[in-house]
This record gives C-alpha cells, structure tokens and sequence, in this order.
C-alpha cells in the first residue's frame, strides 16, 4: 500500500520527534536533570508510529517501562512527558510516575508499567469493559519479549482470546528482555507460533519498517473492530541504546548493533520515500527545525516547572484526596 | 427490614441487591457461576444475572484480578472472588503494583474501584496452603483498605461500603463463618469503612479482634465475667484504616490491653496495633500488652495440632487472666 504524502510527512515527523525527544533526555540524564531509570525507545520508533496511528483517539493504550514515544504519539504534550522526567508537578503524573509510569486519562493512555508483563491483563479487563459496555473501542497492549516468559502473558492471551476482547497486543520483540538474548529465555522463540496456540489471530511485521507496521496495525484493528476478538503482532525491531541509562551493554557486539543501525526505522523510511519520489516533497530540513524547537520548547518548560510541595506528599494514596 | 439469616446468605443478598441497583457491577472468579461459588456465595446468581455478569473465570488469579483492575479503571465496579487468602499471592503483582499503586503514580487520574473478596483462616484442616490469615500482610499496603466481616449485618453492609469505596477495597471472609447465623436490619445505616465497633462494654480490660476471633474473644469474655473480670470486646472491623480512635478511647478506659490475631504473630497487625497504643497511650497502661496470635508454623492438617495452632477462647481467656494478674 502506497502512502499519501500528508501521511508520509506525519510518520517522518512523529519518528524524528521520538528520536529527538529522547536524544535529548539522554543528554539530559548525562546532566543529572533527569534521574532513576530511563529506557530509551531509540531505534524502535516504527512500531509506535505505525500502530498508534491506526486506531482514534478513543482507543487506549496500555504501555511498559519504555513508554515515552508511545505517551507523546498518543497525544501527550512533549513538554508534560519531559515535566514527568523532571519529577515535576506539571508532568504528566504530576511527578509522582517519572519515566516508567506516564498517564493521561483524558487521551486515553492507561499508563506505564514497570512489572514485566503486568499491563496486560489490566489491557484485558480494560476491554472487557469496553465488550460490556458496548463500546467499540479497541485497546492496545504493547509489551516487550521478555514478557512473554512471564505467566501473566499466557494469562491474559487465554483470558482476551477465551471472552472475544478487543485487544491488540503488540510485542515490541527487540530480542533483548534486559541482556537476555531471546534464544536463551524461550524454549519456543517463535512468538506467532505461541499466540496461535491460543487460536489466536497472530501475525509477525517488519517493526522497523513504518508502513509495513501501519498496515499490519490496520487490518488487525479491523478485526478487533468487527468483533472477532483480539489480534497479537509481533514487530521484529531492535534498540540502539541499552536496556537502560545504567546497562554497559556487555551482551551485545558492536557490529551487531551497527548492522541494525542500517536497516533503523528512519533510514528505512527515508529509502522508501525516495523510491516513492516523496522525500523532496516533506522537506526533511524544515521537520527538523520544527522538531527541535519543539524538543527545545519541552526542555523550557519541564526546567521551568515546579516542584510539589512536600505537603502535598500523602496526597492521591486514596481517592478523597483528590482534589483537584 | 430485619430478618435472620447466615453470613453466606447475607454475603450472596448484597451482591445480589448491587448487582440489580448498578449494570457496571459484575462477580467474577473460579467456579463463582456453574459451580456457584465453592463456597456457594453466589449459588443461583448465574441463574439470574447471566454470564457475563457472574463470570467463571480459568485459574489463573494474576490474569483475572488485573483484569478486575482494568475493567474498574474503564468504569466498571468489579468484584472478584479468590478462593483462598493463599491463591491471591499469585495475584500480589496485580493488587499491590497496580490496584494499590496505580491513583498515585498516576497523580491522581486513574482510581480503582475494585472489590476484592477472599476467604481467610483455618479451622477446616485444610493444611498449609489453604488455611492462612494475611489480611495483616495487605493491610501493610498504603492504597488499599482491609475489611474483615464478623457478623452478618457487617457481612452484608461491607460489600456495599466496599462497591461504594473509590479505591481497592479487599474483603476478607472467614469460612467458618459462612454458616453462622445473626440478624440483618437492611434498613439501618452502615458503620463506615475506618470505623470500629464495641461489642460488648466492660472495665477492666479490652480485647481486640476480628473476624472470628471476635467470636473467640467474646465466648472468653463470658467465662472471664463469670470469674468477676469485665473485658471490653472490640470488632475492629476495619483493619486498613485502623480506627486509633475507638482502640485507644477503650484503653483509656480499661487500661488494659489484649490483641486476638489469627496472623503469625512476627510482623502481625496486632504487633501495629500495640505499636500504636504504645504511641497514643502509653502511660493509660496498668500491665504489658499481651497477644493471642497463631503458632509460628505452617498451619498443619491433623486437628489437633491445627488447634493448637491457632487461638481458641480458652487462650484467651489464660491470657487475659495474665494480663489481670500483671496488674
């Protein structure tokens, strides 16, 4: 399927934001600005693009602990997710989720997740709801290889497939759960195979290609749309950086990373829009200027913020204290 | 109206009553619908309400308790029922990291109205890994509050204050219990979460406890009167928030003090209790604290050593008798 250039322009900006974004919060950590964990996304930014673009802004999102491209795609201000980094009051949890725990109620994204599978049998009873209530929203549930070891895995591919839910589970599979090589952690590392065995819907994608992504995202959701239950895709991709700001990346060789590097989300991209004859048309130069001004503008606004004061520290522990 | 009936009916009545006032309220877990429940709370609610409101769910605690979560952070009022307090560390993840967690990591957006209700204690000989009382463990956890039902009116009135409750509300039911029966006036106001209950008025000592080690506590109460010592009986009730209030305003009075625990007693909520006089009222004491708790074993299957294991009304009373003599 061909793109449209509005499209083109959108997918390139969104992965170039995500790049940049979390450039910067690299940078950032180096500068203490930001503390404890910081899993950066950095060479993954297709399957977010791509998956998140095919379902409305009604749909929700269940994310993991390396969630801050999928915050900002579903619409949370960079400058509320770069606020959250801070610790700030005016990030998107008010400072009290940091990197690992982003939520926006209003854009429907249901949070971060820092236990290894543990978002998804929220991301089933989230649907369940939705099948109940005779909504007809979809949720997506993205998670990493690494939790398909966990049992709360197989808990939920049985639950969502056994009650028809509205689920779009999308593994991130990096091949990496920390610094565990997939081969070394699943006896069966072919996950397609694993999600039939649940006779569910299940497809495997290019995830560092965007459009290919998109197109595997679409036709899952008018699956999930048209009743038929839940859908797994796997998006083959990879991480550039380490696990985290604290990983020397010991299990991994250079060349290795470097020979992902050139097949990365963004090169795949501009390769493609080139053959399309469409990368004259977006004018990377002028995205980029964007791009960093808006990056830049978070950056203002995060060091700007404020701190909540201490006062306030019991604050949310139960539901009467919420005040505002 | 009043009418009299056991703690399973009273239990089974109020889902029931809820289930028919809100469409968002659902009763899920294993076995609650065809089975009716395996310890028959919900017998016949299949009937009436449907699957997909009393929903049998596979065995997989962690998948069904989160899912409760979700379903409750998308505007439902979940109840799930776990069959055991011992089955539920299988879904410890999901009720503390999620359903505990989540109204605060989110700075306040997303509440969980979840109603978790899980059977407790011993006495059945059902050995170790059936038989045990944590509702002391989950009352550790800021996020989450704790009640434990003793009579049938509060068996009833809990699971309405729970459903009502914005947050994650666990209601701990003993076993033992479901066939005992008392009296239930619908009609009356409900004692609130946080809030606990004197049972029965006396002078010289108090006697704390829950669930039924209320019952325990208040047969030991009848043969300590007998031998001229008043106890004060108090249901706690609520073990999450604790009610200081009512516990030290009793000390203040008896100036004396024993706990009933079926929790070990090493890091047990009567270990917090008593921290906490301690704090509050110290210099009202006339003797030492002292404590019923369970044996620090794995509850055993052979009945009398399961017995032995755990309080009885003739402990309490030895025990009360001590705290008397250190006067």
């Amino acid at each position: 399927m061909s793109l449209s250039l509005e499209k083109a322009k959108q997918f390139y900006r969104q992965m170039l934001l995500c790049r940049r974004f979390e450039e910067k919060s690299a940078e950032l950590y180096t500068e203490q600005k930001i503390r404890g964990f910081l899993h950066l996304y950095i060479g993954e930014e297709a399957v977010a693009t791509g998956i998140i673009d095919a379902i409305e802004p009604d749909d929700g999102v269940v994310a993991t602990y390396r969630e801050h491209c999928h915050a900002i795609l579903k619409g949370i201000p960079p400058e509320k997710v770069m606020a959250e980094l801070y610790g700030k009051m005016e990030g998107c949890s008010r400072g009290r989720g940091g990197s690992m725990h982003l939520f926006d109620k209003e854009k429907n994204f249901y949070g971060g997740y820092a236990i290894v599978g543990g978002g998804l049998p929220l991301a089933v009873g989230i649907a369940l709801a939705d099948k109940r209530m005779g909504r007809k929203r979809v949720t997506v549930c993205f998670f990493g290889d690494g939790a398909v070891a966990e049992g709360e895995f197989h808990e939920s591919m049985n639950l969502a497939q056994l009650w028809e839910l509205p689920v779009l589970f999308v593994c991130e599979n990096n091949l990496y759960g920390m610094g565990t090589y997939i081969e070394r952690a699943e006896s069966e590392p072919d996950l397609v195979k694993k999600a039939k065995s649940y006779r569910m819907e299940a497809h495997r994608v290019d995830g560092m290609d965007v459009v290919k992504v998109n197109d595997a995202a679409k036709k899952a959701v008018a699956h999930i749309r048209s009743g038929k239950g839940p859908v797994f895709l796997e998006c083959q991709t990879y991480r550039f950086r380490a696990h985290s700001m604290f990983d020397p990346d010991r299990y991994r060789t250079k060349k290795e990373i470097e020979a992902w590097k050139e097949k990365g989300p963004i090169v795949t991209f501009r390769k493609y829009l080139q053959k399309k004859e469409m990368w004259e048309k977006i004018d990377a130069a002028a995205i980029e200027k964007a791009i960093e001004e808006e990056v830049e503008k978070a950056v203002d606004f995060a060091e700007k913020g404020t701190w909540e004061p201490v006062s306030d520290l019991t604050k949310f522990v139960y539901s009467e204290e919420v005040t505002s | 109206m009043k009418k009299e009936l056991t703690n399973r009916e009273a239990v089974r009545m109020a889902i029931d009553t809820a289930m028919q006032k809100d469409e968002r309220v659902f009763l899920a877990g294993e076995d609650v619908g065809k089975y009716g429940g395996s310890y028959a709370v919900s017998l016949g609610l299949l009937e009436k309400y449907g699957p997909e409101r009393i929903v049998d769910t596979p065995l997989s605690e962690s998948g069904f308790t989160g899912m409760g979560i979700g379903a409750a952070m998308n505007g439902m009022r979940p109840i799930i029922e776990i069959m055991t307090v011992n089955f539920s560390l299988l879904a410890l993840d999901q009720i503390m990291n999620n359903a505990a967690h989540l109204l605060h990591m989110s700075g306040g957006q997303y509440n969980v109205p979840l109603v978790i209700r899980m059977v407790t204690g011993a006495g059945k000989q059902l050995a170790a890994q059936h038989s045990h009382s944590l509702e002391g463990w989950y009352a550790h956890i800021p996020g989450l509050k704790i009640l434990t039902a003793a009579t049938v009116q509060d068996a009833y009135d809990m699971v309405h204050l729970a459903l009502a409750d914005p947050d994650p509300v666990i209601l701990f039911e003993n076993s033992l219990l479901y066939n005992m029966k008392g009296v239930l006036d619908t009609s009356a106001q409900p004692l609130p979460i946080g809030q606990a209950k004197v049972m029965r008025e006396g002078k010289d000592l108090s006697i704390f406890a829950y669930g039924i080690n209320l019952f325990k506590a208040l047969e030991a109460a009848e043969t300590l009167a007998k031998e001229g010592i008043e106890a004060e009986v108090v249901d706690l009730r609520s073990l999450r928030p604790l009610d200081d209030e009512t516990i030290i305003a009793s000390v203040r009075k008896t100036h004396r003090v024993l706990i009933v625990d079926e929790g070990w007693r090493s890091g047990s909520i009567s270990a917090e209790i008593m921290a906490r006089i301690n704090e509050q009222a110290f210099f009202e004491l006339d003797a030492p604290m002292r404590r019923v708790c369970s044996e620090e074993v794995p509850i055993p299957y052979a009945k009398h050593l399961e017995d032995a294991a755990i309080p009885s009304p003739e402990k309490v009373v030895d025990a009360a008798k001590a705290v008397m003599e250190e006067a």
